[in-house]
């Protein structure tokens, strides 16, 4: 299971997650809230994609859905040559030991009245017909790989510092030795002093365990830090993914480069040269988004063109997609059908 | 009462003490530090390094039972806050002192409106009319720049975005025209798009206004964005204080250095793999008899735990003024990424 196989081990065509929205008396279907509205990236085995992008743009929403925590509305989501999207439920559950989740919130995503042994081995009683001592012993296995000291096996999340717990959510996820990984903004919650070790244990395990991460974070010098590809989201649609070393030293999507020039850097003679792009307003809401481009109402470089129509996810340079009217319509207007669901995996 | 006049805020040997079942907590260690007018102090550290219980032991915010401020002056233009009555205090707190509070969230009240909210310190501080207040109230709005203020005022807080809840907060705390304003985490909550916002909207209030600001935050990011100086807080106590290009370009500190090093950068070369600081904070049980951060010092000797550093200036100037550290150990002079 090394890395540098070329072979994606995800794929996710045009996923849209869709809620529905009812009101009224009888409780009529009156809209939806498009969180995901058609998204397509691949992840090559043994990397990592970042997604990126503002609290309700829909990252957390893509991750679920690929691992069926909600149902997709429609789209496909193979992991390791299954579509994981459509599958019956029992396949499903058979499945699920190759997909698995690191949550945001250690604090909220563990049971406080279950031991940290009970916490990691719940995956196991329910996927593995071991004995007590066997679980025990794949327990003690994922207490050293994530660093947790085996003293520590009977106590109960409270008894945990933060970084500590975000552990557990760790070893619990690789206890039934998943090959890929949705990190949910794992570090979010955390301090700054605590966050480079978690990271540096996501790295370490990726290395050692050939795993595959999304990593889902508004962090992005720590996404440029850890992901190969970075997928930049804006309302429910991907705006432009590109490598990480390209997006960074030269972002092309608007948004992306709105983005990026937000963040704070830490350092003050930089800070005070850098040109800021303000966005104006807020992100519209994913109940009611704006015809066209959806962030045709705070681009600071909107077209005619941007508010009537939807520009598709095209690759504009090697290796690089982006979703803008910028990079198609100066060429080639209506002839972009032709390499529109140009597969993406190809490059890197 | 305060030797160098031109002080706002004079903080001396502040010392917070709280009393749990399980002991006591010395949370804040003899903090001192100064505010001139118009100055920017940004305050550093991670949770339970003090910072935010320093701020809110300065205006007497925190619950008196568990809490207990054992010592230390706080002066504001020369009068202690820490002497004063209650009624007293009532009149500085909003009024000569803005508080913003990290989570707009939760910091608005979400059954009254805007407008009540941002109008109540201007009639019980100011004791204008309401029309009068009104009217202050839509300058406040716009003057943070929420469009359509005059509509706004009738709106409750669940009808605004995080951003521009964060906006009314500071509204509210500009509303008596404070000579300090403090900022505990004001943009932690908010997305980087909205807290660039945020931060430019603080820039240009600070020129048009000129108060002095203490900006509490766990991001150096910000800080080297905004802060004339920088207090770097670990244990209760500062461990660091220096201009702010100068705490960058030259830290002294073993856990400000560390800390330098934790983060990733948005520019220049990706770092191979990030600096860790092994452990955990202190949990500060009994006084510090010894340096708080030895446990997780790469530098730590013999002194180290058998007395807690004061801290001692390396540029000469007086403490407080210019560079100063808590630290036993002497940084070799410049260079900072040379070393492990």
């Amino acid at each position: 299971m090394l890395d540098a196989q070329p072979t994606p081990l995800v794929q996710v065509q045009d996923l849209k997650m869709h809620f529905p929205i009812y009101t009224g008396l009888f409780r009529k279907h009156t809209g939806d809230v498009k969180a995901v509205d058609g998204v397509s990236f691949d992840i090559l085995a043994g990397q990592t994609l970042g997604l990126v992008g503002e609290s309700g743009c829909g990252k957390s929403t893509v991750g679920r859905a690929m691992l069926r925590l909600y149902e997709p509305t429609a789209g496909r989501v193979v992991i390791d040559g299954d579509d994981v999207a459509t599958l019956a439920p029992e396949a499903l559950r058979k499945k699920r030991p190759t997909m698995q989740m690191v949550f945001q919130d250690p604090q909220a995503s563990l049971n406080p009245r279950m031991t940290l042994a009970e916490i990691v081995s719940e995956p196991l009683d329910e996927h593995t017909n071991w004995t007590r001592d066997q679980k025990l012993e794949r327990v003690y296995e994922l207490m050293d790989q994530v660093g947790l000291n085996r003293r520590f096996v009977n106590r109960f999340p409270h008894e945990f510092s933060g970084g500590q717990r975000q552990r557990i959510g760790i070893a619990r996820a690789l206890a039934l030795k998943p090959r890929f990984i949705v990190c949910d903004e794992p570090i979010a919650a955390l301090d700054v002093s605590i966050q480079a070790q978690v990271v540096n244990l996501l790295e370490d395990l990726q290395e050692k365990l050939g795993l595959t991460y999304l990593f889902i974070s508004h962090d992005l010098s720590m996404v440029r830090h850890l992901a190969q590809r970075v997928a930049v989201m804006y309302l429910g649609r991907i705006a432009e993914l590109s490598p990480s070393k390209d997006l960074y030293a030269r972002p092309l999507h608007p948004y992306a480069e709105a983005l990026l020039s937000a963040v704070n850097e830490p350092d003050p003679v930089l800070a005070a040269q850098r040109k800021r792009i303000i966005l104006k307003g807020d992100v519209p809401s994913p109940a009611n988004p704006p015809k066209g481009c959806n962030f045709c109402t705070r681009c600071p470089r909107v077209m005619d063109i941007c508010r009537t129509v939807k520009p598709d996810l095209l690759e504009v340079e090697p290796g690089r997609l982006v979703a803008c009217h910028l990079y198609t319509a100066a060429g080639s207007t209506g002839a972009s059908e032709a390499n529109e669901r140009n597969q993406q995996g190809e490059n890197q | 009462m305060a030797e160098p006049a031109a002080s706002v805020l004079d903080v001396r040997d502040l010392k917070t003490v709280f009393r749990t079942r399980g002991g006591e907590i010395h949370a804040v260690n003899d903090v001192s530090f100064h505010l001139k007018p118009g100055e920017l102090l940004g305050v550093v550290g991670e949770s339970g390094s003090g910072k935010s219980v320093t701020m809110m032991s300065l205006l007497r915010l925190l619950p008196a039972p568990p809490a207990d401020i054992r010592g230390g002056k706080v002066l504001l233009n020369g009068r202690d806050l820490l002497a004063m009555s209650d009624e007293e205090l009532r009149a500085v707190r909003g009024a000569k002192i803005g508080f913003v509070f990290q989570d707009p969230m939760t910091s608005l009240n979400p059954v009254f409106t805007l407008g009540d909210q941002i109008m109540e310190p201007l009639i019980k501080h100011l004791r204008m009319s309401k029309a009068q207040a009104q009217a202050r109230a839509i300058e406040l709005l716009e003057l943070v720049g929420i469009p359509g203020a005059a509509q706004r005022l009738h709106q409750y807080p669940h009808q605004f975005s995080g951003g521009m809840r964060q906006r009314v907060m500071i509204a509210i705390a500009l509303a008596c025209d404070p000579d300090v304003l403090i900022a505990d985490e004001p943009t932690t909550a908010l997305d980087v798009t909205i807290q660039a916002q945020i931060l430019e909207l603080v820039k240009d209030l600070r020129r048009k206004l000129g108060m002095a600001i203490i900006w509490i935050t766990h991001d150096l990011g910000v800080i080297a964005g905004i802060a004339d100086r920088v207090m770097v807080m670990y244990g209760g106590q500062v461990v660091e204080h220096a201009p702010v290009r100068e705490l960058f370009a030259n830290p002294q500190h073993p856990y400000t250095r560390a800390l330098l090093q934790t983060i990733p950068r948005i520019t220049g070369p990706r770092t191979a793999r990030l600096k860790v600081i092994e452990g955990q904070p202190p949990i500060l049980t009994a006084p510090l008899t010894a340096c708080p951060f030895r446990a997780r010092c790469e530098h730590r000797f013999d002194t180290c735990d058998a007395v807690n550093p004061p801290r001692r200036a390396i540029d000469g100037q007086p403490i407080g003024q210019g560079h100063d550290v808590a630290c036993h150990w002497v940084a070799p002079a410049m260079q900072e990424p040379a070393d492990a």
